[in-house]
């Protein structure tokens, strides 16, 4: 069973099509974002094509499918009442998928839940990396208020984060956010004496 | 009492204009609705937001509405259309190339005379194996419709003398830029940013061809109108109540403002600004003309679910898509549109409302006055540009006539 994969993230594409193959599907065709994409996918005579929900090329691709019923083995849409569970889930998780006509339903179900599942760690993936993005600028920021506050208060940096902790605590704010007002108060006023 | 939410989905467009001053300037409040916009890039996403439940109701071209309601491509959903959001607005705009190849001029120019010249540019190009392209936004849409019935009424075959392909809005610039089309039919400001760009020419204004088309929709699925109708009514309100204010003169500047946003439209406000006022600028560096009624709006009750609009599309898909006339599919089309539901909500407001629920389209020559059940009713000509009307209770026969 040939399956192409479109999506305007390289790095998804590449999970999605990695957890295909683990499952034992490595018939699989990535098409370029950057490429042409009908002429991409109808050289490739994919029997399933899914497809990133938000992609900017869907009402290209489904002009194409819609084009195709002249063909032998036309593409259709995948949505299906029976399996609305399955469509559902898988427009939540923001993929989107078309099977060729005739393509039985037990062969297509696992391969639109794994794409979901993908789809969801590489959500998860990204929430987390942007989360230790985060957590990164954070410990920038309070190491630069703690330096400021050694300097100014002539304290060690134990004491330096005992300011810091002990405002966070009495204003009930996070302390990046005191060691944030303190750099920037620091970035305005810190040459004024 | 909480506020009845409404998620709804949309396309950077001007047509989109009536949810978001809704949203924006309280008229949504103060139907004790809250409005909560969902931008999108395809109309398949829209599409399929609404029909899982992400949104409620979507900003949405007509046809595909009536496609979804008759499982064109997929199994069939009840959607109900009980709100217009728009008449016409759209453009169809030729690369320089062909502008100058078809010798169109700095404005709007007459359509069967520009269509004639095009059948000549046509057939070289055919002759030569690179037929003329036109890229157009949905296949279901108006604006696909649109344009094939003026090819096809000057004698301009789509699909055979010319390719037609699908092309988004906001790559339609590129598209022409680029030389994979030589034409689109746009809505705006699509057109005019790709005036301004240089790279195109607006040859036509849809309202010539068709002066009062039906356009992009409040669509919904069926049971959301069952299962919320007294909030459904509420929602229709304050987008009637947004019509009214969107037309005054006066708002123009502040609407083009707020839908020139990066949440909504992310484009230029001036071009926004001149598709509300109705000024077209027709070619790279000329001054925008006035063209009244280009895009149309609440006057002549425009946003009346008129079920001979629904009919039309219908008519139109058939024509198109080859799919032989159905008395069944005919009357599914049309139930799609539920002025029933427009009349409940509107009842009581002083706002027209028709005494019919389909009419003769395109047999008005003049401002007629026309059979209400509430308020004064006038309704403006409705012309198609080659004279043709469509009578909804005879599909057959119109389709039997035309080229």
């Amino acid at each position: 069973m040939r399956i192409a994969i479109i999506d305007t993230s390289t790095t998804r594409a590449a999970i999605i099509s990695d957890g295909l193959r683990e499952a034992g599907l490595d018939d699989l065709v990535l098409i370029d974002p950057a490429g042409p994409l009908v002429a991409q996918v109808e050289a490739a005579k994919p029997e399933v094509v899914l497809i990133n929900l938000e992609n900017p090329s869907r009402d290209l691709l489904e002009d194409f499918f819609a084009m195709s019923r002249a063909l032998a083995r036309p593409i259709a849409m995948f949505v299906d009442q029976s399996d609305a569970e399955v469509t559902g889930a898988a427009i939540d998780a923001g993929v989107s998928a078309y099977v060729v006509d005739g393509l039985s339903k037990q062969r297509i179900k696992p391969v639109v839940e794994l794409a979901v599942r993908r789809f969801q760690a590489f959500s998860r993936l990204q929430r987390e990396l942007d989360d230790a993005k985060n957590a990164l600028a954070e410990r920038a920021v309070i190491d630069k208020a703690k330096a400021i506050l050694m300097k100014r208060r002539e304290v060690d940096e134990p004491a330096a984060y005992a300011l810091l902790r002990g405002q966070a605590m009495r204003t009930n704010r996070r302390i990046s956010e005191i060691a944030e007002a303190i750099v920037t108060s620091e970035a305005l006023m810190g040459d004024m004496e | 009492m909480t506020a009845e939410r409404f998620r709804i989905g949309f396309l950077p467009l001007v047509d989109a204009a009536l949810p978001i001053l809704a949203h924006e300037l309280g008229f949504a409040a103060r139907e004790g609705v809250a409005i909560e916009l969902v931008r999108d890039m395809t109309w398949a996403t829209v599409r399929d937001r609404l029909l899982y439940g992400h949104t409620d109701a979507a900003h949405m071209i007509a046809p595909l509405a009536i496609a979804t309601a008759l499982g064109r491509d997929r199994p069939a959903v009840p959607l109900a259309v009980p709100f217009v959001l728009g008449l016409n607005g759209n453009a169809v705009t030729f690369s320089t190339a062909l502008a100058r190849a078809v010798g169109l001029g700095g404005a709007l120019g007459d359509p069967a005379a520009i269509g004639a010249a095009l059948r000549t540019v046509a057939a070289t190009r055919k002759a030569a194996g690179k037929p003329l392209r036109f890229g157009v936004v949905h296949r279901y849409s108006s604006h696909n419709y649109m344009l094939r019935y003026w090819l096809a009424g000057v004698g301009v075959r789509p699909d055979s003398d010319v390719e037609i392909v699908v092309t988004s809005p906001p790559f339609a610039a590129d598209a022409l830029a680029a030389g994979e089309v030589d034409g689109i039919c746009v809505g705006e400001p699509w057109n005019s940013i790709a005036v301004d760009r240089g790279v195109g020419h607006i040859a036509l204004a849809t309202a010539q061809i068709w002066r009062r088309g039906v356009e992009k929709v409040l669509a919904m699925r069926e049971e959301t109108i069952d299962e919320r109708r007294d909030a459904v009514e509420a929602l229709l309100r304050a987008l009637h109540a947004a019509a009214a204010h969107f037309v005054a003169r006066r708002t123009a500047e502040e609407s083009a403002d707020i839908l020139a946003r990066p949440e909504y439209l992310d484009a230029s406000r001036d071009a926004v600004l001149r598709a509300i006022t109705d000024r077209v600028r027709v070619e790279p560096g000329g001054a925008p003309i006035h063209y009244a009624d280009f895009m149309f709006q609440y006057r002549e009750a425009a946003n009346f679910p008129w079920r001979s609009q629904a009919a039309w599309l219908y008519s139109q898909m058939v024509r198109w898509d080859d799919i032989g006339f159905a008395p069944g599919d005919a009357a599914t089309a049309a139930a799609v549109f539920r002025p029933d539901i427009y009349r409940a909500a509107l009842a009581g407001s002083g706002a027209p409302l028709p005494g019919a629920s389909s009419k003769l389209e395109g047999g008005l020559d003049e401002p007629i006055g026309a059979g209400s059940t509430q308020g004064r009713l006038m309704l403006g000509s409705d012309r198609f540009f080659d004279g043709r009307a469509f009578d909804p209770d005879d599909i057959e026969a119109y389709l039997a006539e035309l080229p």
